[in-house]
């Protein structure tokens, strides 16, 4: 018996909400101290969320690719899950967002079920919008600056990282221009690059003004990739790849916080101390000071072993040995590095299986692309498919120390908004064309 | 167009698949090396998380070091207290947050954390660990007594020095005592408030860290040699002018600089028990600085004991030179034999050494192992391990300690050690009194002594620092025997 693809998808979300329930459960079992029953109702207003969600890909994409929601619903509540263990008001706060960005995912595929190709007549208006919404936090009073990366913009208590967006617009952008462009391109005039060249200088400069080095290495990469999907000349990526060292060599002579940046990559322990801008005497270990987010990540790490401690009984704080006070070790522990708690908790077994997850979601988008009719969805797909595994590369990869760390979220798992309404959006664009591609498979 | 898809589809699965490899090297290879690192605090709180043992003195009742429990958002942790406070510093030692641990806590981490092999111990762990329930420490009983602890504490008041007491058939510490010592309880958050008594600083222990001239206490060793070696009796004839000449200048008996004592024909048996310098020096010149190094090596010297307690807290006994320990390759031609053989030369020796060193005359000339763990008893009660006597060395013939023991007993009766005389009970000894500068009058007093002579139970060293004008026969003694009558009850 063969399931239709929307069966099949509602299968692997009852799947999903077992395995949510359990997550809580045992967060609650773990830490009955610090949390309550109430635990398991989020994981039902979880489940039922994405039942919602469900009937809304029943009625408007039918065809659509039936692993990529429940594999969305796996990776948020994964995320959730380690979320309320940290914090069970962050957790709130991270349902509602959910809440939000699933109402969007229904309403992007309900407003583009009969054609999402028009967009493409709106390339330019997407190259534009991506290049406002970057510039958006440098404005004067909605701008914010946060952890040293001026990325956010707030009205009131209420915050957004616009770059989450920016992105997909920018996706867009190039899908658009690349389908049209791609045989003038590919013959290689000058004239032809005019555009791209400007909105990516633009794109560049941006990035250096907020400091954004996660998002610029996002940006970049996603522009070579789509470029190389399009073009299928491996010159443009050479140049473009020496482009960007010749670049990165620049802005790293000029700027002190990516020369930090690689210095606490190079060597995050130093046995001898060093100047550290935020310790009172100026000179500290690095690992105590620039060093420290790093060092934390990796023993968060390292201390889950094989198997992990188990949810909720990780170890996130320690006690201040002046004050006595509880203080939390590692910074940034349920957005930028909610990996390195994922790790700990999970072992080597969760970190290889939730990698595996994206892997699969990769997996998923890449097929769609090959599917697609038409040059723009192909590029659209890719586009989209490939920032998402760069993006889980580029926080991931830092974390695990094989590239600088830059401050960036992790695809559908890091507590914030922004990047969870993004991740949806881009979920939606996928379904949309997989849906597209193979109703006319099955015509 | 599909061909550069899948070659970027490749290239993004090559991505996440390097994350894999990234997590596995850093949670398998690298794990073991990253848990090491003092700046590690995670691998910290979760030793605090485990419920470390509860270490208990000899009567399985006394609490030496137990856990207070804290919660911490969550997590419940658990805190060291030492309820004896100063009274098993040393001997315990501490394991806080911030500092490195020390003592027992630290050399018998293993056991006390259940992360020892023993095959009850792993098994139960992991099933805690699989359970999710906190993880139970196996518990310590040591050999050391309690009261007789307390009481050596309180003789060493407002002194600098060390008592260690041994059984000397078993090895058994029974007691340990380094003074001044600290509250370990202030470790953590009060660490200031740990003052040094005068130039002493609280923290060395010194029965096993602690390095002294030994001054005549040596002279057990010497005359150990002396009669081992077949080289002379305790009847052999001396003749002491109350002097000994060494490379043509006179070393003076111990005693009143201006007025020495000189004993004229004297025995070897009463030289020991009068503890005469001129008789040693010229035992010492007869046999040879090598001889007497050979019996060193015997005894235990220019080792570390084998004694359960971290190395960085123990010192090896014998020469020293320019604060290192130093093996001469021709003793003849590098050591001075006559001031060797009564325990000045360049000589350093640790309390311990010198109970053991008592302990091995005791009993019969076999050195036992010294150990201060008597047993380690799972949370459930049973024995994970235990003690067993073990003999380390026979440093020398039964003959000779027989001969020693009557030579010592002799010292107690009516000689330079007659203050630790207890009623009733044979005790044998030696006194020491070493200078510690040239011509000066500030002594290490030594009592070195075991009891009850005939069957001897306990074995005993006394040492205490910067006595002026004080002989170990007057101040060491008595605190050894009040330490011996203590054991005995």
């Amino acid at each position: 018996m063969t399931l239709s693809p929307r069966n099949r998808e509602l299968a692997f979300l009852c799947v999903v909400g077992i395995l949510t329930a359990i997550g809580f459960a045992s967060v609650y079992i773990a830490r009955q101290s610090v949390v309550s029953t109430a635990s398991l109702t989020y994981a039902a207003i979880f489940f039922a969320l994405y039942i919602a969600a469900h009937v809304v890909t029943r009625m408007t994409v039918p065809f659509a690719d039936s692993y990529l929601l429940p594999i969305a619903g796996l990776l948020t509540a994964i995320g959730l899950t380690e979320i309320y263990r940290l914090n069970p008001r962050d957790a709130f706060r991270q349902g509602f967002w959910i809440v939000v960005a699933v109402g969007l995912f229904s309403a992007t595929l309900l407003f583009f079920r009969h054609d999402y190709r028009r967009l493409e007549s709106y390339k330019y208006l997407f190259g534009l919008g991506a290049i406002v919404l970057l510039v958006l936090p440098l404005a004067p009073g909605i701008g914010r600056t946060v952890n040293g990366a001026r990325l956010w913009i707030g009205v009131g208590s209420l915050e957004f990282q616009p770059g989450e967006l920016a992105k997909i617009m920018l996706i867009v952008f190039l899908a658009g221009y690349l389908r049209e462009k791609r045989e003038v391109l590919a013959q290689g005039r000058l004239k032809d690059f005019g555009p791209l060249l400007v909105i990516w200088g633009m794109a560049m400069l941006v990035l250096l003004e907020t400091r954004d080095l996660g998002g610029g290495l996002l940006y970049f990469g996603i522009f070579l990739g789509i470029l190389y999907a399009a073009t299928g000349r491996v010159a443009y990526v050479a140049v473009g790849l020496a482009l960007f060292v010749v670049g990165s060599i620049g802005v790293w002579k000029v700027t002190p916080h990516v020369q930090e940046r690689v210095t606490i990559w190079r060597h995050p322990w130093t046995s001898h101390p060093v100047y550290c801008p935020s310790a009172l005497h100026h000179l500290a270990l690095r690992q105590d000071c620039q060093g420290y987010q790093e060092v934390q990540g990796l023993y968060s790490l390292a201390h889950g072993n094989y198997g992990g401690t188990g949810l909720g009984r990780g170890i996130v704080t320690t006690i201040s040995s002046t004050n006595g006070n509880p203080h939390t070790l590692i910074p940034y522990a349920n957005t930028d590095f909610i990996f390195a708690v994922i790790g700990q908790e999970l072992g080597l077994i969760g970190t290889s299986a939730l990698l595996l997850v994206y892997m699969v979601f990769v997996l998923r988008g890449v097929r769609i692309a090959l599917l697609a009719e038409d040059g723009f969805s192909k590029l659209l797909a890719a586009g989209l498919t490939f920032g998402f595994a760069l993006q889980t590369f580029i926080i991931v990869g830092g974390i695990e120390r094989i590239i600088p760390l830059t401050g960036i979220t992790l695809p559908f798992v890091s507590y914030g908004g922004s990047s969870v309404v993004a991740n949806f959006v881009l979920l939606a664009g996928l379904l949309l064309v997989s849906n597209r591609a193979n109703r006319d498979v099955l015509r | 167009m599909n061909k550069q898809i899948s070659q970027l589809g490749i290239v993004a699965v090559v991505l996440l698949a390097t994350l894999i490899v990234g997590a596995t090297y850093w949670q398998t290879w690298a794990n073991a090396g990253l848990a090491e690192r003092q700046d590690n605090e995670i691998r910290l709180v979760a030793q605090f998380s485990i419920k470390r043992g509860t270490i208990y003195a000899s009567d399985g009742k006394t609490v030496l070091a137990r856990n207070v429990v804290r919660h911490v958002s969550g997590q419940t942790l658990y805190f060291r207290r030492y309820p004896t406070g100063p009274l098993f510093a040393h001997v315990v030692g501490y394991s806080t947050q911030t500092r490195n641990q020390t003592g027992l806590e630290e050399s018998y981490n293993d056991y006390l954390t259940a992360s020892n092999a023993n095959l009850d111990t792993v098994f139960h762990a992991t099933l805690d660990r699989l359970k999710g329930s906190t993880i139970k420490g196996n518990n310590l009983i040591l050999s050391i007594r309690p009261g007789a602890q307390a009481l050596a504490l309180r003789l060493l008041q407002g002194k600098c020095g060390a008592v260690v007491a041994l059984n000397p058939t078993t090895g058994a510490v029974l007691t340990m005592v380094s003074s001044p010592s600290y509250n370990p309880n202030s470790i953590e958050h009060h660490f200031s408030r740990i003052r040094p008594l005068g130039t002493c600083g609280p923290l060395l222990n010194r029965a096993t860290a602690g390095g002294y001239v030994p001054g005549s206490s040596f002279k057990v060793v010497t005359a150990t040699a002396a009669l081992d070696t077949g080289k002379f009796t305790p009847n052999s004839q001396f003749y002491d002018p109350g002097y000994c000449i060494e490379y043509g200048k006179e070393v003076r008996n111990a005693g009143n600089p201006e007025a020495p004592e000189t004993f004229g024909n004297v025995t070897l048996f009463q030289g020991l028990q009068h503890s005469i310098n001129s008789v040693f020096c010229n035992v010492g010149k007869a046999i040879g600085a090598g001889t007497i190094l050979d019996y060193m090596k015997r005894f235990g010297f220019y080792k570390l004991p084998s004694i359960e307690l971290p190395d960085s807290e123990m010192i090896a006994s014998g020469l020293y030179n320019h604060g290192r320990l130093f093996w001469p390759k021709h003793p003849e031609f590098q050591v001075d034999p006559g001031r060797l053989a009564f325990g000045q030369e360049r000589l350093k020796v640790t309390p311990l050494q010198m109970a053991m060193v008592a302990a091995t005359v005791a009993n019969h000339g076999v050195e036992m192992k010294p150990y201060l763990v008597q047993r380690v008893v799972s949370p459930a009660g049973k024995t994970v391990t235990t003690a067993h006597p073990h003999a380390i060395a026979t440093v020398m013939k039964p003959q000779t300690a027989s001969e020693l023991n009557a030579m010592m007993q002799a010292v107690v009766t009516g000689g330079t050690g007659t203050a630790a005389q207890i009623p009733g009970i044979p005790v044998a000894g030696k006194t020491g009194t070493a200078e510690t500068a040239a011509g000066s009058n500030v002594y290490t007093a030594w009592f070195i002594a075991f009891a009850p002579a005939d069957h001897p139970k306990i074995a005993v060293a006394v040492v205490l620092e910067h006595q002026v004008g004080g002989f170990g026969g007057v101040v060491s003694a008595p605190i050894a025997k009040q330490v011996m009558e203590a054991l005995l009850k």
